[in-house]
């Protein structure tokens, strides 16, 4: 019993950590309808400039920081791609996630551990002095939850300020942001930042948890962030009072506990990817029972 | 004073579906008036209206307002100035916000869109009153999704939003084409009660020719890229749509319409 507690319980922290990576994904796909696939590049890019700075010593608070800080760029390198120079919205993600895949490996190589003499976020001070008396699971459990719900608090309070209301109205009507004197590009650019320096958040804190950097650990982050996204606005359809930050939330924790179940049926890891796409299509299939189709562009 | 002057567009130019629309077209809009144009399909109605808001760009001519040069101005700047007002109705609103944050929206055009709260609860009351004057009933729905309103009742706010801060013109853009008919003639009354209460140099381009004879104070018919017909003053109020509607119906038999 204690075994399927302590699964459960780090099943539910991946969930916390993956949600990060789902408010990005929330923004870019729901609020401003912009397939980014540039995820699958900016998460491990996240995971790679962590890896690199936690073993050359830096703070690893400080770390959380610099990933977003890079992953922002990468967003800013989409936007620019998209805007700017006119490229297709896919397109212009599937060209920033090739590069970022060899940036990924310039920076940190193919593979990277961290050594269990550098401290990660979830053993060095102050977390270590607070929460020193607990073990290393609840410490994650807890830490991931503080960081989850923090990013949450940001995000809920953004999107009712001005400039987070014109970031909403640039996915529902375009036209009208533009009938506003203000400029669509530029909000798309911003959302593309916001989305990207989320989802880099969510890669370094899948590195400090696991200790490594992989470059191939960016492949699926997208469909899953999709998945978790349409899960969570598909539950909560019904009650328009709970906020899209909220669904979308719940969306990670039950589409991590739904692959947990999958495997601890006895599927083999080997065919965790097969899962998610079939998971993923079964979510989008029951979803349009209710919408009518699948969107666009998915 | 809006000009615009030796205006040259075409479309495709090159392909085999090049298309002229506009040679050396030129047209002055006073301040103040409120003209209406009328046209069959493909008369360059609609570019007109989208060269004059930067939708799209000019190959050849001038756009001038107040004698400035406006041709490099992006399309997202001009609007600082003109309100507009489209066919669609989705197109005037966001349907997936509420009628206080739709309104909070159009009310902050001209200004910055910073960090501050985005809708200002002082101005609920405002808000309220300009929706009263619709007589629609919407002043109770502020806090209803504008997705879950009809097409008329989202033409109507389009209205109100286009025009609840300071603009210059007012662009409608086949604005009433798309409601029924009694809808329609509320939204074309509001329109007429709005240019004339905030003193606005409007452009209506429609397909119905008893609205162009009843509102505006200037008629224009367009053909092929030509104002065939222009009318203002005591000219334009003595006309009946019977006058225009023969030689639309000229225009039309020509085109194989």
């Amino acid at each position: 019993m204690n075994v399927f507690l302590e699964l459960a319980e780090s099943t539910i922290t991946q969930g916390f950590i993956y949600a990060l990576l789902t408010y990005g994904i929330y923004i870019t796909y729901k609020l401003l309808d912009f397939p980014d696939l540039s995820v699958d590049g900016s998460f491990p890019l996240g995971a790679a400039v962590t890896a690199a700075l936690l073993i050359r010593g830096v703070n690893p608070f400080l770390t959380l920081v610099i990933a977003m800080g890079a992953g922002a760029l990468a967003g800013l390198a989409t936007g620019l791609i998209h805007v700017k120079l006119k490229v297709r919205d896919l397109l212009a993600g599937i060209i920033t996630m090739t590069a970022l895949f060899s940036i990924n490996l310039q920076i940190a190589g193919s593979n990277l551990n961290i050594g269990r003499d550098v401290d990660t976020i979830f053993v060095a001070a102050p977390v270590g002095s607070l929460l020193g008396g607990l073990s290393l699971i609840h410490r994650k459990f807890i830490v991931s939850l503080v960081l989850v719900l923090l990013f949450k608090l940001i995000l809920d309070l953004y999107f009712k300020t001005k400039n987070g209301m014109l970031l909403r109205a640039t996915g529902d009507n375009a036209t009208l942001v533009t009938t506003l004197a203000q400029d669509k590009g530029k909000m798309k650019i911003l959302g593309l930042v916001i989305a990207n320096a989320l989802v880099a958040l969510a890669g370094s804190v899948v590195c400090h948890e696991q200790r490594s950097f992989s470059s191939t650990m960016g492949t699926g982050q997208m469909v899953f962030g999709l998945a978790a996204v349409i899960i969570g606005t598909t539950i909560f359809k019904k009650f328009p009072g709970v906020k899209g930050t909220t669904a979308v939330l719940v969306g990670s924790v039950v589409y991590k506990c739904c692959i947990q179940l999958a495997i601890s049926l006895g599927l083999p890891a080997n065919l965790l990817k097969l899962i998610t796409a079939v998971l993923f299509l079964v979510i989008l299939v029951i979803g349009n029972v209710g919408e009518g189709k699948v969107k666009r562009n998915a | 004073m809006l000009e615009l002057n030796h205006i040259r567009k075409v479309y495709n130019p090159g392909l085999v579906t090049e298309m002229c629309i506009f040679d050396d077209f030129s047209l002055s809009v006073k301040d103040k008036e409120f003209v209406s144009i009328v046209g069959s399909n493909g008369s360059g109605k609609t570019s007109l209206l989208n060269i004059i808001c930067g939708s799209i760009p000019v190959d050849k001519g001038e756009i001038t307002v107040n004698g400035q040069r406006i041709n490099s101005l992006e399309e997202f700047k001009r609007y600082r100035r003109i309100g507009r007002v489209y066919q669609n109705p989705a197109l005037g609103t966001c349907p997936n916000m509420t009628m206080l944050e739709n309104l909070s929206l159009a009310d902050n055009k001209g200004k910055r869109f910073g960090l501050s709260r985005g809708t200002n609860y002082k101005r609920k009351d405002y808000y309220r009153e300009q929706l009263a004057a619709l007589g629609l009933g919407l002043e109770n729905k502020m806090d209803v999704k504008l997705g879950s309103l009809s097409g008329g009742q989202r033409q109507a706010v389009a209205l109100v939003m286009a025009t609840l801060t300071p603009i210059d013109f007012l662009i409608l853009d086949e604005h009433t084409a798309a409601l029924d008919p009694k809808t329609a003639e509320i939204i074309m009354e509001l329109t007429d009660k709005v240019v004339k209460e905030k003193n606005l140099t409007a452009i209506m381009v429609t397909h119905n020719l008893r609205y162009a004879v009843e509102y505006g104070s200037r008629l224009l018919m367009m053909d092929k890229g030509h104002i065939v017909l222009d009318k203002e003053g005591e000219e334009k109020q003595a006309l009946v749509v019977d006058d225009i509607l023969h030689l639309f119906n000229q225009i039309s038999i020509e085109c194989g319409n």
